[in-house]
């Protein structure tokens, strides 16, 4: 199972069991739809309905991208795994306040945790970034409301971008956080990065019980599928923000890898398929687990979260959100 | 509050409790292998001449094969031979039910031996007994407790119930 990413343009069609994708560029390209669990549409792409139907046959999602490369949706095939029960369950815990700040609080400590792991590798120059984070840290058990939470985690998450600054070795540079647009390259590699961390996580919540829509640090909206913001707090800093890091100092990802639009800063395709091409070796790291006692992707990692958490909607087991320990 | 049982869930009974649970809630992971459930393909390998094999009853239940007086089963190895005998003897009194008197055959492949299971009255005690057990364990609101079994390995619930974070500092 893996996933796909298109950036031509072209056609993608289905002949018989097989999709395949027609570009002027690079000719017919076959890909076995058994083994592909999510499609990326970076390219301007052309698709029917035949393709949907198989797509939707095999559980293949199919996430796509604007011209830009912002995130603008998924076609997400009608869900197998049903269980009203858990549905339920999960949507107790956001309606009961305490119940729904716990939740809530666990993704963020986890968040933190993570954060923390990687200021600590660069110790000698992140040393007082780390004491201003602990220092907002002991608030997060304390909060009352959501957004009380969020505040606290909106200093800590700027203070650790900050610090950016004196790990990053090249000068790439670090002002403030801008999400749409993007104003410098640093802030647009983070925005691609936290996209494709989005539809991971989503990819991974839809092979569970779990409801996506029913979130719990994030508003549940119509708009997203605001669970896969929640747990996407979790592996940001675990799998996103080392991999920046990463590209930039070893100069895997340079300036000439961006473009500027008018002050909207964006990865160009080169770009992007350097991150993404990363991004795939990093996902299928594995690490020993304690109790599975068996090695797990990063991957994996995400959907043992999902299980986590029905558990704890269930009542079998209280949830304790990923605290890397390796 | 249920009301029908599904063989799947009298096997289950017998395999593992939370399980049972688990999957009566839907909870279920169709995409990992479950060696526990290996039979459900062997057997359409098995009987491609039967006419009758998976006959739907009454939209409740399905049998692997009818054959003669016999309602057929087949096992790859005799790991579970209890929870075969069960949902075997709950077809067989499904059937009865229906005014149909059968005897049972389970054929483990492996071992290549074949067992016979009748519908006696105490089989029949044991069966009843079972299937309140089911009933009562599906009306608890909560999972009954992991503790681990010799085949958690081979099930497709191992990754869920085995995630878990352990403390250690
Ligand atoms: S992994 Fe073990 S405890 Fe869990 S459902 Fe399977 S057999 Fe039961």
């Amino acid at each position: 199972m893996s996933d796909h990413y298109i950036f031509s343009r072209g056609r993608l069609k289905r002949k018989h069991n097989t999709i395949y994708f027609e570009s002027g560029e690079e000719g017919q390209k076959a890909l076995p739809v058994e083994r592909v669990d999510n499609l990326h549409i970076f390219g301007e792409v052309d698709l029917n309905s035949k393709l949907l139907n198989l797509l939707t046959k095999y559980d293949v999602r199919l996430h796509f991208y604007n011209y830009y490369g912002f995130y603008t949706g998924t076609y997400y095939p009608r869900t197998k795994n049903v269980s009203g029960f858990t549905v339920v369950q999960q949507s107790m815990h956001y309606l009961d306040p305490k119940k729904r700040y716990y939740m809530a609080s666990a993704f963020v400590e986890s968040g933190v945790h993570h954060m923390l792991r990687n200021l600590r590798r660069h110790k000698e120059k992140t040393g007082s970034y780390v004491d201003t984070i602990q220092a907002e840290r002991v608030k997060i058990p304390d909060g009352r409301t959501i957004p009380e939470l969020m505040g606290v985690e909106g200093r800590i998450r700027q203070t650790y971008y900050r610090s950016f600054n004196e790990i990053l070795k090249s000068d790439f540079i670090f002002t403030k956080r801008s999400k749409q647009p993007p104003a410098d390259p640093l802030n647009a590699l983070i925005s691609f990065g936290n996209s494709l961390m989005y539809t991971t996580v989503l990819a991974e919540v839809y092979k569970t019980a779990l409801d996506p829509t029913v979130s719990f640090l994030h508003e549940p909206s119509s708009k997203r599928f605001s669970l896969s913001l929640d747990v996407a707090e979790i592996f940001k800093p675990l799998i996103v923000d080392p991999l920046i890091v990463s590209l930039v100092n070893n100069r895997v990802i340079g300036k000439k890898h961006f473009e500027d639009f008018e002050g909207i800063v964006l990865l160009n395709d080169q770009g992007k398929q350097r991150f993404i091409q990363e991004w795939e070796k990093k996902l299928a790291t594995t690490v020993r687990h304690r109790t599975l006692k068996r090695k797990v992707s990063y991957r994996m990692f995400i959907r043992l979260e999902c299980y986590k958490m029905i558990k704890h909607f269930i009542g079998d087991e209280p949830y304790r959100p990923l605290k890397a320990w390796w | 509050m249920t009301t029908s049982i599904s063989g799947v869930q009298v096997y289950y009974y017998s395999v593992c409790k939370r399980k049972l649970w688990l999957f009566s809630k839907g909870i279920t992971f169709e995409n990992e292998h479950d060696r526990v459930l290996e039979g459900k393909v062997l057997h359409e390998r098995s009987y491609p001449y039967l006419e009758r094999k998976e006959q739907l009853i009454d939209n409740t239940f399905k049998i692997d094969a009818v054959e003669g007086e016999y309602v057929r089963e087949v096992k790859i190895s005799s790991k579970m031979a209890n929870a075969d005998r069960m949902q075997v003897l709950y077809y067989l009194d499904q059937l009865r039910q229906r005014g149909v008197n059968k005897k049972g055959l389970i054929s483990y492949t492996k071992e290549r031996k074949t067992e016979e299971i009748e519908l006696t009255p105490v089989e029949e005690r044991k069966l009843k007994e079972s299937l309140q057990k089911i009933l009562d364990l599906l009306d608890q609101p909560i999972p009954p407790p992991f503790k681990r079994l010799p085949y958690c390995n081979q099930c497709a619930y191992h990754s869920f119930c085995y995630a878990r974070e352990e403390t250690e500092e």
